[in-house]
């Protein structure tokens, strides 16, 4: 059953830059748990485009199967959604983002989504830099299948039914930067004040741009001995940098201490404004990044924050050298090459 | 000795290695054969390898046009020891051996029943040129010299293919030409020339083109508008996407920016593929890829959403031998049914079945008409012969008038006059719904796709009566679809015989021989070519007509015939398989000697003539 939320809006509820107001970016009532984190997700989510102004209707959000994957229902109701199949998302995402480049793309998947099933295309989605934000709702287990281990539940995790993972996990943060990727950030459900800037920052990004958002499942993987449970996560966080997102032609009001703090400019002017909390990491370094991934690792932390940006990234389409207006409006006149031409082509085949 | 004594009928087989460059000049014996005018047709016979093993291409040559294969080889060009013993015993009796002869034949591959003719190829080229790799290059032009001579084919007419072939490296010209000499010289001064079976120039290849299948498809697909195309190489559907990549990069360039209007994914796999291609129709660009049967099998999950979600793509499908890996470089026709039903739950798809580059080309094109207008994926189902040999065929033909039918999508003028968008909503009885592209209007249109049932509304419900209006919903654009598929052809203005045979794709060619084989032999058949899937009236009239009906198909369980029974509700006996699923195209004798036999076992001859249905 879907919930209708009432449409019925307070004439003086605040407005954006664009007339809307935060309550046009939400969606249906979610079935998911109560307390769940892809809940706070989509509440994130709903908060960054109401602050980026973004025109639901130029958005359009993809999600693979999966509790994670049913929250597109919950937010954005203006956008264009595509629930696909399992795993599957990040090459529909692709299809999609090459037949309009002018739409943002907002994907989202879970931890079985992508790190099993849809490894492969997670990882070519990656490869390709298709310009999209890819959220992938970590909670170390398939919520939806009821709680069984995923390939991002930690060694030695257990889950509610008592079976230990036997497995090294599969850090996505790692493997992404380990592929190129050119935005890799993670973040925790519960911490909107990081997970707003980062999303929007992602947004931005002329790329892929990938969040893993730990997202403990409460109804199966939030017991004591879960590393993916609220009071495990919020034990373990440490965080790369503070993070504030400038949009284009906004005035920056942050402070700014040399030697702790970088901003990072992005194409569209934006800016990126962290407060770092170690020294030695430069978000537009790579190296540094994966250095910093592998300290955090080692010492049992969670590392949240952004983690890695590269400004000078180039999107699929730039790098596939495609004409700048959207394939698919293309017309007859600029897709069709005539009769003519055919005959032409004809002759060269006598 | 028996005599041949053929003149423009007759069979030549090349043996190669493959690796060796040998298709270029095989290429360039056909085609020669084709620009004297003559009707021929090429196949290529090579194993799933890139250097090294056999390989083999045949050319039919028949002045009466047909264009199948025929058994027995009157001209065996073996240049191959490998093969060598397959390829003296394939000869016909009375027919001919060409063989390098730089080192002696030994004696096992000696018959008394036909001629040899040495030539020393490899001593030859050994004195001419110096480059190893011309070495290996010019031998198989200078054989092709030699036949110019053995078999009066046009000198003329080889330095023309030879000069438009290397108009971009002149320099090639000469020493390819001085090749042809050789070959044609050593001919003058050793052997008696022209053979009993030989070339005489005629006027009855007309304005047909010589071109293959996945060209044709390519081109389809341009002309139908395609701009993303999203593949994962596999043979024999890989050339699809070669051609259409080298096209669109003449066609689809922004003069000015030297921009790109297409894009092109190689994916990860065949599921990847699939992907890109039901992203970029959801959101309203023409798309397409190709393949063949282990591709399919993978990109099943996805035709699914495809067809419960009511997303446009097209998939080209060069089958070839399954199950599994199966023959991967041999021709079949045994995924009729995979196609059809690919997908779990109550899943069907059309499907379209060319039998000429020309129509691989209009279906092709017609295939995102289709696509958009029923908002499904269409199945072109061409196969390896089709797709990867060359064939005479009429001109591909576009008429500039006619417009892409993109189907019931709505725009933002549309949506703005609408009350409520339904997305699954069924306004005019036809069972097809109106959608929206993405980003169209800002309020009004927006939806969620989804491959879980949903309502009319495209909200997700599992309210049993919500779903079965869906599905059968469905099942009425089913029925709205067989109206607009390509109809049958027929080949008689009324049926008249008690016996009908029906064919599709490739068993075409050999089936219209065979008919006429037949008909010498005092047998009449009425006959149909299946151009789609779902069958329409047309086709269960055409079974409902005749008493027996053959089915000509490549595979080994009469797939086709499984799908006419289980659709139309025809009597399984009223359909009589005749198959060849041994990897090589069918060839005519096969059909006439199956269906001969049927006739000496189930009908003898007299009461097949009462059968007759009397002309009216
Ligand atoms: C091909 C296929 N196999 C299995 C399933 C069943 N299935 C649905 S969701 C899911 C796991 C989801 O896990 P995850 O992506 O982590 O999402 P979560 O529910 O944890 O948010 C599985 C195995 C399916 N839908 N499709
Ligand atoms: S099962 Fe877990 S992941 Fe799924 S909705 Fe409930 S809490 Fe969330
Ligand atoms: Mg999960």
């Amino acid at each position: 059953m879907t919930y209708i939320k009432p449409r019925f809006r307070h004439p003086e509820l605040p407005k954006n830059k664009i007339g809307y107001a935060k309550a046009d970016y939400e969606g249906a009532i979610s079935t998911l748990c109560a307390g769940c984190g892809h809940d706070s997700i989509s509440g994130a989510i709903v908060q960054a485009c109401y602050e980026l102004s973004i025109e639901p209707h130029r958005l359009a959000k993809l999600s693979g199967i999966g509790c994670s994957s049913k929250t597109p229902t919950y937010f954005l109701s203006n956008s264009h959604g595509f629930n696909t199949v399992h795993g599957r998302m990040p090459s529909i995402a692709t299809g999609a983002y090459l037949a309009n480049r002018e739409l943002i793309y907002l994907g989202v998947s879970g931890d079985g989504d992508s790190a099993s099933i849809g490894m492969g295309q997670f990882v070519h989605a990656v490869r390709r830099n298709v310009n999209m934000v890819y959220i992938v709702m970590n909670n170390g287990c398939y919520g939806l299948t009821k709680g069984q281990h995923s390939a991002t539940a930690d060694l030695g995790a257990q889950s509610k039914t008592g079976s230990v993972n036997p497995f090294p996990s599969i850090d996505l943060v790692g493997l992404a930067l380990e592929l190129g990727a050119t935005f890799v950030g993670r973040s925790f459900s519960g911490d909107k004040t990081q997970l707003v800037p980062l999303i929007k920052a992602a947004m931005s990004h002329p790329g892929f741009a990938l969040l893993d958002v730990i997202s403990p499942c409460v109804t199966f993987n939030n017991q004591s001995k879960s590393t993916k449970s609220y009071d495990y996560v919020r034990a373990h966080l440490e965080a790369t940098a503070t993070i504030d997102f400038v949009p284009h032609k906004e005035e920056i009001r942050v402070d700014y201490h040399p030697g702790h703090s970088a901003s990072v400019e992005l194409h569209d002017g934006s800016v990126i404004q962290l407060h770092k909390l170690a020294p030695h990491w430069d978000p537009t370094d790579r190296n540094s990044a994966v250095t910093r991934l592998q300290e955090s690792k080692i010492k049992g932390e969670i590392l949240t924050g952004l983690l890695y940006i590269d400004p000078e990234s180039q999107g699929l389409h730039d790098l596939e050298q495609t004409v700048p207006q959207a394939l698919n409006t293309l017309q007859e006149e600029d897709l069709n090459p005539g009769a003519k031409l055919l005959d032409e082509i004809n002759e060269s085949f006598r | 000795m028996e005599q041949l004594n053929a003149v423009n009928d007759f069979v030549v087989r090349f043996a190669n290695v493959n690796g060796t460059g040998s298709a270029s000049a095989n290429n360039m014996f056909a085609k020669a054969i084709f620009r004297m005018g003559i009707p021929m047709s090429p196949k290529n016979i090579f194993p799933s390898n890139i250097q090294g093993l056999p390989t083999w291409y045949e050319v039919r040559i028949s002045e009466k046009g047909y264009l199948g294969r025929r058994e027995g080889i009157d001209l065996m060009v073996c240049v191959n020891p490998q093969s060598m013993a397959e390829d003296v015993a394939s000869v016909k009796p009375g027919g001919y051996f060409l063989y390098d002869n730089t080192k002696k034949l030994h004696p096992q591959f000696i018959r008394e029943d036909i001629h040899y003719i040495g030539i020393p190829m490899t001593d030859m080229v050994m004195h001419q040129y110096s480059d190893p790799r011309q070495r290996q290059l010019f031998k198989n032009v200078v054989y092709v010299g030699a036949l110019s001579a053995l078999l009066d084919i046009e000198f003329e007419v080889l330095a023309g293919i030879i000069r438009d072939q290397f108009k971009k490296k002149e320099k090639l010209i000469a020493p390819n030409i001085k090749a042809l000499e050789l070959g044609l010289h050593f001919i003058h001064k050793h052997y008696d020339y022209p053979l009993d079976i030989r070339l005489e120039r005629r006027d009855s290849v007309k304005d047909s083109i010589l071109i293959d299948g996945n060209t044709a498809c390519a081109l389809g697909a341009i002309y139908g508008g395609a701009t993303v195309a999203a593949w994962y190489p596999i043979t024999p559907s890989t050339s699809v996407v070669s051609a259409f990549g080298k096209y669109v990069s003449k066609l689809r360039i922004d003069p000015e920016t030297g921009k790109r209007k297409f894009a092109i994914v190689q994916a990860e796999d065949e599921l990847a593929a699939m992907g890109v291609v039901i992203g970029a129709t959801w959101n309203g660009a023409r798309s397409f890829t190709a393949t063949s049967g282990p591709g399919v099998s993978l990109m099943s999950e996805f035709l699914g959403l495809a067809y419960f979600a009511e997303i446009p793509a097209v998939l080209i499908n060069v089958q070839r031998g399954g199950p599994s890996t199966g023959m991967p470089t041999r021709t079949q026709q045994p995924d009729i049914l995979s196609s059809a039903y690919a997908s779990h739950g109550d899943t069907k798809h059309i499907l379209l079945f060319p039998s000429t580059p020309a129509e691989c080309f209009e279906l092709t094109a017609s295939a995102f008409d289709l696509a958009d207008r029923f908002q499904t994926p269409i199945l072109v189902m061409s196969d390896l012969d089709l797709g990867m040999n060359e064939h005479m065929s009429p001109p591909l033909a576009w008429d500039d008038s006619r417009r892409y039918d993109r189907g019931k999508v709505l725009s933002a003028e549309e949506l703005e006059k609408l009350e409520r968008f339904g997305r699954y909503l069924d306004v005019d009885g036809d069972g097809i719904c109106y959608r929206t592209i993405p980003g169209t209007h800002p309020t009004k249109g927006s939806y969620f796709t989804r491959g879980t049932s949903k309502d009319e509304y495209a909200k997700y419900t599992e309210n049993g009566d919500a779903y079965v209006r869906n599905v059968d919903r469905l099942a009425r654009k089913w029925e709205t679809a067989k109206q607009a598929v390509p109809p049958p052809e027929l080949y008689q203005s009324e049926n008249r015989n008690a016996y009908g045979i029906i064919f599709f794709g490739t068993t075409t060619y050999a089936a219209l021989e065979a008919m006429d084989l037949l008909r010498e032999k005092g047998v009449e058949l009425d006959a149909m070519r299946i151009r789609s899937f779902p069958f329409n009236e047309t086709v269960l009239q055409f079974i409902e007509q005749h008493e027996k009906v053959f089915v000509i198909e490549q595979n080994r369980d009469a797939q086709m015939r499984s799908l006419l029974v289980n659709e139309l509700e025809v009597a399984p006996k009223q359909l009589i398989p005749i198959l060849n699923y041994d990897g090589k195209p069918i060839p005519a004798d096969t059909i006439e000697q199956q269906i001969a036999k049927t006739f000496n076992s189930e009908t003898r001859k007299d009461d097949l003539h009462k059968a007759q249905v009397p002309a009216s």
